[in-house]
């Protein structure tokens, strides 16, 4: 049967820096850990597309934008706080 | 671009300064603001410091073709445009010229959820697009400490500032940063910790309810840089600082003259009037003819070709064009022919300072040879003497090094001040000309002295002071066995003495007269003792010729009978 995205989310980075790396590590697992299946993830890295660091209002990084379910949320760092992600993504009150 | 900012007698090892075009700030900074390092420009809200920022950005593109990036954290792109439009800055036009480019940045705290280590390569990022993209020599940063409210960890803001800054230079951007005066500190969030290379602070101060705008240079790393503070003024063009001009005395002298504009005051200065690029002061009480003289200066000015600029405290242009027509001065064509500009203003309009630099502006864009201040007392009452007299110094400093021929007109306060002026100015100027009230048989009349000229023989005499409807006359004074007779009184006196001349011209006809009466009666005389002397005479020559007749006759009559008797004789000879 075919599975319900009902998490958007893009991750900002800049190439393979520490931060990054780590960044999308964190959230890999916790997407995998707490929304397995219902989740769309996309990695942007920033140095390619400036642009969209204006677009976007894009100051820190790396940055996690929660597209979907609304309302938009911005979470910035490397993730390793996972509580705090977890709250930001509205999973955990 | 080197060659552009720097100037020729600077050396190559010298500091590198990029010029910010500011009005005025350039000079004071000896070439602006260090090249390619971030200057801090910091003070309390409304200081002006986001204007001095994009003024900067704007000049530098517009007067040396320095493309620029506009980095906002508060307002955002269409604001700003709409704010620095009523400067007269199109900042649309230069963004489509690739000259411009804006990225407003915004933070809602409200929506950052902070979840471990982070750097702002983001803000990086969108930096070094936007300088890369146009090709910019210099950023603003208006006002970076909004990050601080913005996000949390102030480490890795600390850092990251730290690191920002040190990127700037690398990149070789000119960066003006702003930031908000802070307790004890420059800024709120000790920014002058990061830029270090030069600091400005601007104030805003009020005194006497009067605000000044100042600005000083707190720090200038590697550069000698004025640390007064300098007022400045934001108008309708931007931001321009006074620069204290150099006090040394050096400069270039004139011996042209010029005329006054009364021919009897120029030959009372030695035939020729003042001394082109010279300082004069006009001094009097009340209603002397101060104003007067300062428009027949104007006129002089005007009708030499030559611009003026009459800063008036007192009265308004119509006031002023209105009034001198009643001496059959017309002002109002110059003002028409564009040679004579009257800038009126309440000299509480705003601080001395700002006088100043109002004054400076309109010089420099009018470019006038004369300017004429009236009065300068009138500043009095938005500083102390000491402060109107500091600007005064100031001022006749900078038109003297222009060359500009200066006319101030002071309000004596009480009359018997015959020795100072009111400001103390009477040192400084070059020629100093006094209208002083004499009075005298219940009026008042006005008497002329110039106490002094420097350079030029003048007259030591005092002149009255005449105002009539065809304008300014002086008149010498009568000095008669009372003293110094003016107005009426001396009128009485040339009529006493026309009475006089009269008199005598009389006295001499009526003995003129008599002489020739004398000499017609002993003519007459003479003629009659001729008469007389003749009539003897012919009586004389009378009883002369009849004696010769009586003897003629006789002596006929006696040849007569002599012959009849002989006659007589031969006839009684026949007969016998």
């Amino acid at each position: 049967m075919p599975k319900k995205t009902e998490y958007v989310l893009r991750l900002y980075v800049t190439g393979a820096s520490p931060n990054s790396i780590k960044a999308i590590n964190n959230i890999k697992s916790i997407c995998e850990i707490y929304l397995a299946g219902k989740y769309a993830l996309e990695i942007v890295d920033i140095y390619q597309e400036a642009e969209v660091a204006k677009k976007e209002q894009i100051i820190a990084l790396p940055l996690l934008i929660k597209k979907f379910p609304l309302p938009e949320k911005r979470l910035i760092g490397d993730m390793s706080e996972t509580e705090k992600v977890l709250k930001g993504l509205g999973l955990q009150s | 671009m080197a060659n552009k900012t720097d100037k020729k007698t600077i050396p190559k090892t010298y500091l590198a300064k990029t010029r910010t075009g500011i009005t005025g700030f350039d000079e004071i900074t000896d070439g602006g603001i260090p090249k390619g390092r971030p200057t801090l420009v910091c003070g309390e809200a409304g200081a002006g410091k986001t204007l001095f920022a994009i003024e900067s950005i704007i000049r530098g593109a517009t007067e040396f073709r320095e493309p620029g990036v506009i980095i906002t954290f508060e307002e955002k792109a269409e604001e700003l445009q709409t704010n620095v439009a009523s400067l007269g800055f199109d900042l649309i036009k230069l963004q489509k010229e690739n000259l411009i480019k804006i990225d407003h940045v915004q933070i809602e705290r409200s929506e950052i959820e902070e979840t471990g280590e982070y750097d702002l390569d983001g803000l990086f990022i969108r930096l070094g697009y936007a300088i890369d993209s146009i090709g910019a020599k210099r950023i603003m940063l208006d006002t970076i400490e909004n990050l601080f409210s913005g996000l949390q960890n102030q480490s890795i803001l600390r850092a990251e500032l730290r690191r920002l800054f040190g990127w700037l230079k690398e990149k070789g951007v000119t960066a003006i940063i702003t930031g908000e005066k802070g307790d004890g500190n420059l800024t709120r969030q000790g920014l002058e910790e990061y830029v270090s290379d030069c600091v400005i602070l601007l104030e805003h101060r009020i005194m006497n309810q009067i605000s000044t705008r100042l600005i000083r240079i707190v720090k200038y790393r590697g550069s000698q840089h004025g640390t007064n503070e300098y007022p400045f003024l934001i108008d309708e063009d931007g931001i321009s600082v006074l620069p204290v001009t150099s006090l040394l005395l050096d400069k270039k002298v004139s011996s042209q003259r010029v005329s006054s504009g009364i021919p009897a005051l120029d030959k009372m200065l030695g035939g020729k009037g003042f001394f082109a690029g010279s300082s004069i002061l006009v001094s009097g009480t009340a209603g002397t003819g101060k104003t007067s003289i300062a428009a027949n200066f104007a006129k002089a000015t005007c009708e030499r070709k030559e611009k003026c600029i009459y800063f008036a405290f007192e009265e308004s242009p119509d006031q002023i064009v209105r009034n001198m027509n009643s001496i059959d001065l017309n002002l109002g064509k110059y003002i028409k022919a564009g040679l004579l500009h009257i800038q009126a203003s309440r000299p509480s309009l705003y601080g001395l300072e700002m006088h100043l630099v109002a004054i400076h502006k309109k010089i420099k864009q009018f470019k006038p040879r004369t300017v004429i201040i009236d009065p300068i007392t009138n500043l009095v009452t938005v500083g102390s003497m000491a402060e109107v007299k500091s600007i005064l110094v100031r001022l006749i400093d900078f038109l003297q090094s222009e060359g500009i021929t200066v006319l101030f007109t002071a309000l004596n306060l009480v009359a018997n001040t015959k020795e100072q002026s009111d400001e103390g100015v009477s040192s400084l100027v070059d020629a100093w000309i006094m209208v002083r009230d004499i009075e005298n048989n219940g009026e008042r009349n006005r008497g002329l002295y110039i106490m002094k000229s420097r350079g030029m023989k003048h007259s030591n005499q005092v002149r009255e002071f005449i105002i009539t409807d065809h304008g300014i006359d002086l008149v010498p004074v009568y000095l008669g066995p009372d003293g110094v007779l003016t107005g009426s009184a001396r009128e009485a006196q040339q009529l006493d003495e026309v009475t006089g001349v009269e008199l005598k011209t009389h006295e001499l006809g009526r003995k003129d007269r008599e002489i020739a009466r004398k000499r017609l009666v002993l003519e007459a005389k003479i003629a009659s003792l001729k008469e007389e002397f003749e009539s003897v005479q012919e009586s004389l020559n009378k009883s002369y010729l009849e004696d010769d007749l009586k003897k003629e006759i006789m002596n006929r009559n006696r040849k007569q009978l002599t012959q009849e008797r002989n006659n007589h004789n031969t006839a009684n000879d026949k007969n016998k």
